[in-house]
């Protein structure tokens, strides 16, 4: 525990951190690979969609002593189609058979409920045409679209184009992430797969706003002093959020997981684990995209900016002079090159 | 709930965090006294919590319109259809297209299924049809079991319900009743044509209705000896009481000819003939029951477009000239008089009304299957789902359980991690759960909102949400203290800071879930608006609760003497005393910039 209060405090204060924006190429690097991957598995794989994609029927049954097996048996027999059977945390089942139309659906709800031995009455049906998936997945491309619009314009007038670029892209690649990891393991792409992923769009800009916040306001009056380069100062950022944007995540995980592993685990396949299981897989991407992918993108960026170029010369050569007067790189700085801060005798106030 | 919890605080104490808490805590108890007051204690359940029916509508190709099953046309019946079990006052209630021909309306339970299924199942094609000849429902043979009123006698508007006076007063409606069936049908059909011109003397309501009406040859197309004695034989031999006849009645007549048609009068069966479709019932622009004015009775009213209005103009000024039963227009919903009023005028102008006998159920009925009754096909009753309740209650008792534990998990975290701290945000979680649940329960009625799977998931997800922007601020509050600055100061210095930050992140999650409302359907839509429900009352939670608690604990010894267990402990946090020789924050020198530079 103090530990950890020890090294929010060293992170904060700049004395311990990772150099996330030196090492960036890194991991742009892991990045693309995973991309890679992604898209690879995607190509190869393709994603394992639900029968709500593909048209089929869920059927689920109340407690019945009737084996998976026996069960599986019993209705790819009573509708000719690929059946899967699952057993529910109630000792029901839950039968999904795809390509069976709505039509014959009833029919086979008829066959099983026999074959079960439970009452028709107590067999939920769930029966579903190929174009309702079809619907969701365009009404969400739709509203991929339109959201990354609205938030780019967003982001540009509360910070600048060029984060925003930056979020867009990290955004981008959580998604990538996402669909590359239910492509590569093969988890079934349901309408709550679809609603999980979008929400991953506002998640994953949370992580990566409260980290652009800390680094908008770090490097504020950038060009007033000479001591650091923009990307010091990106990844000062980084380390000093870095604590804030751990706890948000943790946090945000903990119900998600909750909701994936009980919820999820109590009912099988369904909604809730649907929803849960791509939020889980965004959210961990989208911590990662803040932090390893935003900020340094929007370094890159922003250190081609004539002004940056030329802070970054004089910074070199201001610790080029220290260096030939054998003066440690932070010695006599205080007193020259803040001069808003020690005017105000405030020390600590970075804005 | 909470509210009295809350009464435990130091509100009101001074100045401004006093009042913002004072403000919340009316806000809990006005919303928790709503949700009491207007029985609405919990929150709506969608159908995949609440159980429910769905049911499958499969379009018909009718014969000569074959290609109109497509796309456009099924969009359209699923926006009719969508309307008009809203209409029922049925909400959350989906309804999609699925596959080429399908569509699927998913109906909540605890409302009116069977009325839902009538509505949305069968009423698909409407036509206004003049009546020719009516009878008791039951074949013409037995005498004397002429149950409420079989032939209306004196007046057009006597019977409940169905039997409406059009317009005018209606007692004033001409009368002369029609004697024994068989004779007024064969006279119907062999002479059509009006035999007592007898124009309305009543005054009506409207200035532009009372034309004078056209006798004139009359609606029925002529129709032949032979096709008026089959169609009279027919008409004998119907039994309306039986359901096989009903539903057979009227199968594949075409618009164009007479029918022969059934509908519930009163508590009763009546039978009908029925001339050609005047008017159909797309050409009604709008139709609702209302309470008129002026008699205070519950009327329908109806708005004809350009082709209605001109047809019902010339069919109700035909009509208005005869007597009864054939000076009634008849309502036909897929072949099913709903109702049959008669008319004392030319009705022109394009807005009409009918009275008489309604109630509120029954005249909201007719002006929804007026109104969405015109759909582009005709479909049929496919299959219909029901969902047990168990299995809802299953997922919903699953997601409160993983909610809850998630719930858990966060204030363990947040204990262990920000100690006193901690507190304060359990704290907000349970305002934002109490705004949360009121408000959800009270949109149950005030928007039709349910909660469904997603939208649970929604707000369990949202815990994480809400706990953020708590995090966001304590860790500012930290950074403060990092500073060497004691509690107070620090509470007050975070807060802008913090609070831009927790906006514009906010503000990215309500757009997210604003874009998601929007853009999607059904379900989503439930997930969606949790989550931008959520978002906004964190913001408010933040801001009238979390800052004015801190701004309040800063003032006691606990948290600002940095007692160890406060989570603010200076030296824990690593806080640097001497002031103002130390480097500040913005500036002190990372290990990593010796190696960039």
């Amino acid at each position: 525990m103090s530990k950890l209060g020890d090294l929010g405090a060293k992170l904060y204060r700049g004395e311990v951190g990772y150099d996330f924006v030196g090492k960036r190429f890194l991991w742009y690097g892991v990045s693309i690979l995973i991309t890679i991957t992604a898209i690879v598995a995607l190509a190869v794989q393709g994603l394992n969609m639900g029968i709500e994609f593909k048209g089929g029927a869920v059927f689920t049954t109340p407690k019945t002593a009737v084996s998976v097996a026996k069960a599986t048996e019993a209705a790819e027999k009573a509708s000719g189609h690929d059946a899967i059977v699952q057993e529910l945390g109630t000792g029901g089942l839950r039968i999904q058979i795809s390509g069976l139309d709505t039509d014959a659906a009833t029919d086979v709800k008829k066959v099983l409920a026999a074959d079960l031995k439970v009452t028709e009455a107590d067999v939920n049906a769930d029966l579903v045409g190929p174009s309702w998936g079809e619907q969701i997945a365009n009404k969400a491309w739709t509203g991929l679209g339109v959201f990354m619009v609205l938030v780019v314009i967003y982001l540009a007038i509360a910070f600048e184009w060029r984060m925003a670029v930056a979020a867009l892209i990290a955004l981008i690649h959580d998604l990538t992430i996402t669909v590359g990891v239910y492509a590569l393991v093969g988890f079934e792409v349901t309408p709550g797969t679809v609603i999980g992923l979008l929400t991953i769009l506002g998640y994953s800009l949370y992580d990566t706003v409260v980290v652009f916040d800390g680094l908008k306001e770090g490097s504020k009056d950038i060009t007033k002093q000479t001591r650091w380069t923009y990307s010091e100062v990106a990844n000062r950022s980084i380390n000093g959020t870095l604590v804030r944007s751990i706890n948000t995540t943790v946090v945000a995980l903990l119900p998600v997981a909750a909701l994936l592993f009980i919820g999820g685990g109590f009912l099988g396949a369904g909604m809730l684990n649907d929803i849960s299981l791509s939020l889980f897989v965004g959210l961990a991407a989208g911590a990662y995209s803040s932090i390893f992918i935003a900020t340094p993108l929007v370094v890159d960026l922003k250190e081609r900016e004539p002004a940056m170029k030329a802070l970054k010369k004089r910074v070199l050569a201001r610790r080029a002079a220290a260096a030939a007067k054998g003066e440690s790189p932070d010695d006599g700085y205080a007193s020259e090159d803040e001069p808003q801060v020690v005017a105000q005798g405030r020390p600590g106030r970075r804005r | 709930m909470a509210a009295p919890k809350k009464g435990r605080r130091p509100t009101g104490a001074q100045g401004r965090p006093g009042r913002a808490l004072a403000i919340i805590l009316i806000a809990m108890v006005a919303l928790t006294a709503g949700m009491f007051l207007s029985k609405q204690t919990t929150p709506r359940l969608g159908i995949d919590l609440a159980g429910g029916t769905s049911i499958t509508l499969k379009a018909k190709s009718e014969p000569g319109k074959e290609n109109a099953v497509n796309e456009t046309n099924m969009n359209t019946a699923v926006g009719i259809i969508d309307r008009r079990v809203n209409g029922l006052g049925v909400s959350e209630a989906e309804v999609q297209t699925q596959g080429r021909d399908h569509i699927i309306v998913n109906i909540p339970k605890g409302t009116n299924e069977q009325q839902a299924r009538e509505q949305v199942g069968t009423t698909a094609q409407l036509y206004f049809r003049p009546v020719i000849a009516f009878a008791d429902g039951a074949p013409a043979a037995p005498e004397g079991t002429q149950s409420p009123s079989p032939n209306p006698s004196a007046s057009g508007s006597g019977a409940p319900k169905a039997e409406d006076g059009k317009k005018a007063s209606p007692s004033a409606t001409p009368s002369s009743s029609a004697t024994s069936q068989g004779r007024a049908l064969s006279e119907a059909l062999k002479a059509p044509t009006a035999p007592t011109p007898s124009p309305s003397a009543s005054e009506s309501k409207k200035a532009d209705d009372t034309k004078a009406p056209s006798p004139s040859a009359s609606a029925p197309a002529t129709a032949d000896e032979a096709a008026a004695a089959d169609l009279q034989a027919k008409f004998a031999a119907l039994d309306c009481t039986d359901e096989a006849q009903r539903a057979a009645v009227g199968k594949g007549v075409k618009p164009t000819d007479p029918t022969l048609a059934c509908g519930q009068r009163g508590n009763a069966w009546g039978k009908w003939v029925l001339g050609p479709a005047a008017v159909e019932g797309k050409d009604v622009k709008s139709a609702k029951g209302v309470i008129d004015p002026q008699t205070g009775q519950w009327i329908v009213t109806m708005d004809f477009n350009d082709r209605g209005s001109d047809a019902f103009a010339k069919v109700t000024g035909e009509l208005a000239a005869k007597q009864m039963p054939q000076n009634q227009f008849a309502i036909v919903l897929d072949g099913a008089v709903v109702s049959d009023p008669s008319v004392s005028t030319a009705i022109t102008g394009g807005n009409a009304q009918i009275s008489g006998g309604f109630n509120q159920q029954s005249a909201q009925d007719l002006g929804n299957m007026l109104s969405y009754g015109a759909l582009p096909l005709s479909f049929q009753e496919d299959s219909v789902t029901t969902v047990t309740a168990a299995l809802g209650g299953e997922q919903l008792r699953a997601g409160l359980i993983a909610g809850a534990i998630g719930l858990l998990l966060v204030v363990i975290y947040l204990l262990v991690y920000y100690r006193g701290l901690a507190f304060v945000a359990i704290l907000s979680l349970l305002v934002s759960a109490v705004l949360t649940y009121t408000i959800m329960s009270l949109l149950g009625k005030g928007i039709g909102f349910a909660l469904n799977l997603p939208a649970v998931c929604g707000a369990i997800v949202a815990i994480g949400i809400t706990a953020d922007s708590f995090i966001v601020y304590f860790e500012r509050i930290r950074d403060e203290i990092r500073e060497g600055r004691t509690l107070r100061p620090a509470v007050e210095r975070a807060w802008p800071r913090a609070r831009r930050t927790i906006l514009v992140s906010d503000f990215v999650s309500f757009l997210a879930a604003a874009v998601l409302f929007i853009v999607t359907v059904g379900k989503v839509q439930g997930f969606a608006f949790t989550l931008g429900l959520t978002t906004l009352l964190d913001v408010v939670v933040v801001f009238l609760f979390t800052k004015p608690v801190m701004t309040l604990l800063a003032r006691t010894k606990f948290f600002a003497s940095g007692h160890p267990w406060s989570g603010l402990d200076p030296k824990r946090l690593g806080a640097k005393p001497p002031l103002r020789r130390s480097r500040r924050t913005g500036s002190a020198p990372a290990p990593v910039e010796a190696k960039e530079a």
